[in-house]
């Protein structure tokens, strides 16, 4: 299975397996990851599961969608490399993936 | 104060949960206000997904959020529930056996005999920037609603964000503001496409400035801010400003719940499963606020819990009349309050 590695913004780093075919926030709340809120439940409408995806990692994860990127202006904080994680599909090229959770989703 | 709005029963919150605990009531011959902290009916259907496809939905293949709400709408139609929409339930006092005097943050008091809190996930409220400092402008001059467009009046103000919600105050605020900034984070926007033009060309008169950028600290004292910074991708840009709006939607919160005097676990409230009814004899509570062994966050679940609270309510409601049950299937007398018979 895929390894991702979620960095907190403390510094704590967690690094998980993930089932392909799942989404990165699934992966987040399967593992008690902190920083992940994900309020609307992967519907992409809450913008509760913002990560910053690593600069390295960020062409291989690619740019959001125009709903999700709509979505980001609910967000704060948000850089290019920002996603939300719900949004982001676990497969074998993104095996070793690098996210940073923010201290803040919102709530 | 207002005069007091006395009914059987007090809903807290128009979700779908809440809306079929009308009609589950109304068949026993309850009648029911609700309040919702929403402009809309719904709750998490109507401001979460709206469009989204509910697939497990007993008996309904497909339906989205929007077409959920309309149907259990038309199905609580008989029974003619009046709605309080933009207001949030802030005290609920017991002062019967039982009847309770409940009042929103809109000064209404209601004195109902059983309350039922279908809260779901809490209350939807404004997300906080995570701007340094920005707590002692809260309600002064940082606001995340406008309740009176006048309060603005000759006033430079900054809107931030860049939906609906932002550019409809911008654009209702632009004439009476002394100076009115926008500020967002790109420069698209997903508001209608109409205010977006209509923003667009007052930009292109002079009529008001459009900042791309985000709000990363604040200039003031004693609550009243005199300046806000915008962090564009290269430069930092101070803008004077009385007050600063800003528009990043909604989040759920558990909201004055808490303050209830219910017992709470984790921010749920633990009911009993053959009733519903919390630690406190006639107030329930049914759907995504509950908590009890095996509990799902289904809305089917909800449903199921809305009947067997309707059940215990009418001893409240209706001490003296005996409750006899029916079937909608062959039941005259609820074809009748139905409507169909």
């Amino acid at each position: 299975m895929p390894k991702i590695t979620f960095l907190e913004h403390d510094g704590t780093a967690h690094t998980v397996e993930a089932e392909i075919g799942s989404t990165v926030m699934e992966t987040a709340l399967r593992n008690d990851i902190g920083g992940i809120v994900a309020e609307c439940g992967g519907s992409c409408t809450c913008a509760t599961c913002l990560v910053h995806v690593d600069e390295k990692w960020s062409p291989a994860v690619g740019p959001p969608s125009s709903e999700e990127e709509d979505m980001l202006d609910s967000a704060f904080e948000v850089k290019p490399t920002s996603r939300l994680s719900c949004q982001i599909k676990v497969t074998d090229a993104l095996d070793g993936l690098v996210v940073h959770t923010p201290s803040y989703q919102g709530r | 104060m207002s005069e007091t709005i006395k009914t059987d029963v007090l809903i807290i919150g128009a979700g779908p949960v809440g809306l079929f605990a009308v009609f589950e009531l109304g068949l026993l011959d309850i009648k029911a206000h609700l309040v919702d902290i929403l402009d809309k009916i719904g709750g998490q259907c109507a401001e979460l997904y709206p469009e989204k496809p509910i697939y497990d939905v007993p008996g309904i293949p497909y339906v989205t959020g929007i077409g959920l709400t309309e149907a259990l709408l038309a199905q609580i139609k008989p029974f003619k529930p009046t709605f309080h929409l933009n207001e949030m339930v802030m005290t609920i006092e017991n002062v019967g056996d039982p009847l309770f005097r409940v009042s929103t943050d809109q000064g209404k008091v209601f004195e109902v005999k059983a309350v039922v809190i279908a809260a779901g996930g809490g209350s939807f409220q404004p997300k906080r920037p995570p701007i340094n400092g920005i707590e002692p402008y809260e309600n002064k001059s940082v606001h995340y609603a406008v309740r009176k467009m006048e309060n603005f009046r000759g006033k430079r103000l900054i809107v931030v964000g860049g939906g609906d919600s932002a550019l409809d105050w911008t654009l209702n605020l632009q004439p009476l503001a002394k100076r009115l900034t926008l500020v967002h984070r790109r420069d698209e926007f997903r508001g209608a496409p109409d205010s977006v033009n209509k923003m667009r060309a007052l930009v292109a008169s002079g009529g008001m400035d459009l900042k791309i950028g985000q709000v990363t600290e604040l200039e003031g004292a004693d609550g009243q801010l005199t300046a806000a910074s915008v962090k564009g991708k290269e430069t930092v840009e101070r803008i004077e400003c009385d007050a600063l709006l800003p528009f990043f939607g909604l989040t759920m919160k558990l909201g004055p719940v808490a303050d209830w005097g219910l017992k709470m676990a984790d921010e749920l409230i633990p009911a009993d499963t053959g009733t519903f009814e919390t630690n406190i004899p006639g107030i329930f509570a049914i759907g995504d606020i509950n908590t009890y062994p095996g509990k799902l966050k289904l809305i089917l679940s909800g449903f199921h819990e809305a009947a067997l609270m309707a059940q215990k309510a009418h001893h409240y409601v209706h001490p003296d009349k005996r409750l006899v049950f029916q079937y909608t299937t062959s039941s005259t007398s609820l074809q009748k309050k139905l409507g169909v018979a």
